[in-house]
């Protein structure tokens, strides 16, 4: 990534992040959101956090490989056991890379 | 400020969870660096942003060829839990001075709010609920850069071979699961990975965003049927 766009996209981040903050901390006080928004955006982490790491899994240059030679998507089935049953980010990553390195290295994924 | 007793109580409830703060931000550092940004760069955007998960979220974006307009909703959907917490903790921050809340504005962070909120659930009428609150998030703060430089510094010392960018994936599997405590949720998350594989197609990255609306829609859908 090229210097420029490193500070552009660090620019824009910066917008994303300082406004919903300070958003009725600064400027908004008296206004309140209704129960429903509320309740909507309760399931945002959810959504937002499983659509970012599925696609990564499942797809292979592109193309939907669903398969035991798939080492990215045994390692990412590993780290959702271990993030099911420790609920630790840490060991989840941990177990997670040595899967995705055993996967390559002993079962030719 | 720094020197009030509240001010200390908040920063001291925070010790509990710094361990795991520092955790994530040396993950975020290494997954930084690791995703192709300069160290220089990458601890810039930390403290600029510091918002790690929008960070990430947006490295990966790029990588994938996304332009910049995709990475920005993706940031601002990212950030929209902060806009409840903003409007949840504000009437208790109205004892700062104007130029303390822009720096309310600008720290604060998911464990700053949980502990103030906490503790004004249990103490309502105890004084200082400001000053607790810009110490733990001063906490919070101070141990997530520390830690993100530590890891930048870390990661910009490991080689391709490790395939270091796939951190960055698995730090968003472990965020899914710890963020679905019931059906409703689990719900949200299943429809939003299907919305994301079916959308991939879609130019510009912008199956992400279908894919957040698709879950939500259906979070709510299922918190409706179960009640």
């Amino acid at each position: 990534m090229g210097t420029l766009t490193a500070l552009a996209l660090i620019a824009l981040l910066a917008v994303t992040s300082f406004v919903p903050r300070a958003s009725f901390i600064l400027w908004l006080h008296r206004v309140k959101l209704p129960t429903y928004v509320q309740r909507a955006l309760r399931f945002v982490p959810a959504a937002v956090f499983t659509a970012l790491f599925v696609p990564e899994l499942v797809f292979a240059d592109g193309a939907l490989d669903i398969g035991l030679h798939n080492a990215k998507l045994l390692a990412g089935c590993t780290a959702i056991g271990v993030a099911m049953v420790i609920r630790n980010p840490l060991a989840t990553i941990v177990a997670g890379m040595a899967a995705l390195h055993l996967a390559r290295n002993f079962l030719g994924a | 400020m720094i020197r009030s007793p509240h001010f200390l109580a908040g920063l001291r409830a925070c010790l509990p969870v710094l361990p795991g703060v520092a955790a994530f931000g040396a993950i975020s550092g290494v997954a930084m660096v690791g995703a192709g940004l300069s160290p220089w760069l990458a601890a810039l955007m930390s403290v600029v942003v510091f918002a790690g998960t929008a960070q990430l979220a947006a490295l990966q974006l790029i990588a994938a060829g996304a332009p910049l307009g995709v990475i920005f909703l993706a940031g601002l959907i990212l950030n929209l839990r902060f806009m409840l917490y903003s409007l949840s903790i504000s009437p208790h921050l109205q004892a700062l001075s104007p130029r303390a809340r822009w720096l309310a504005g600008y720290f604060l962070s998911d464990n700053g709010y949980a502990h103030t909120i906490a503790r004004i659930a249990s103490q309502p009428t105890a004084p200082g609920h400001a000053e607790y609150f810009m110490g733990a998030c001063a906490a919070i703060w101070v141990t997530w850069e520390s830690a993100t430089i530590a890891g930048i510094v870390v990661g910009a010392g490991i080689p391709a071979t490790w395939s270091l960018e796939f951190v960055v994936v698995l730090t968003f599997t472990a965020l899914a699961i710890a963020s679905i405590r019931d059906r409703a949720a689990a719900t949200a998350a299943f429809a939003a990975g299907i919305t994301a594989i079916a959308t991939i197609e879609l130019p510009f990255r912008l199956g992400l965003i279908a894919a957040a609306i698709a879950g939500v829609v259906a979070g709510v859908i299922a918190e409706r049927w179960a009640r």
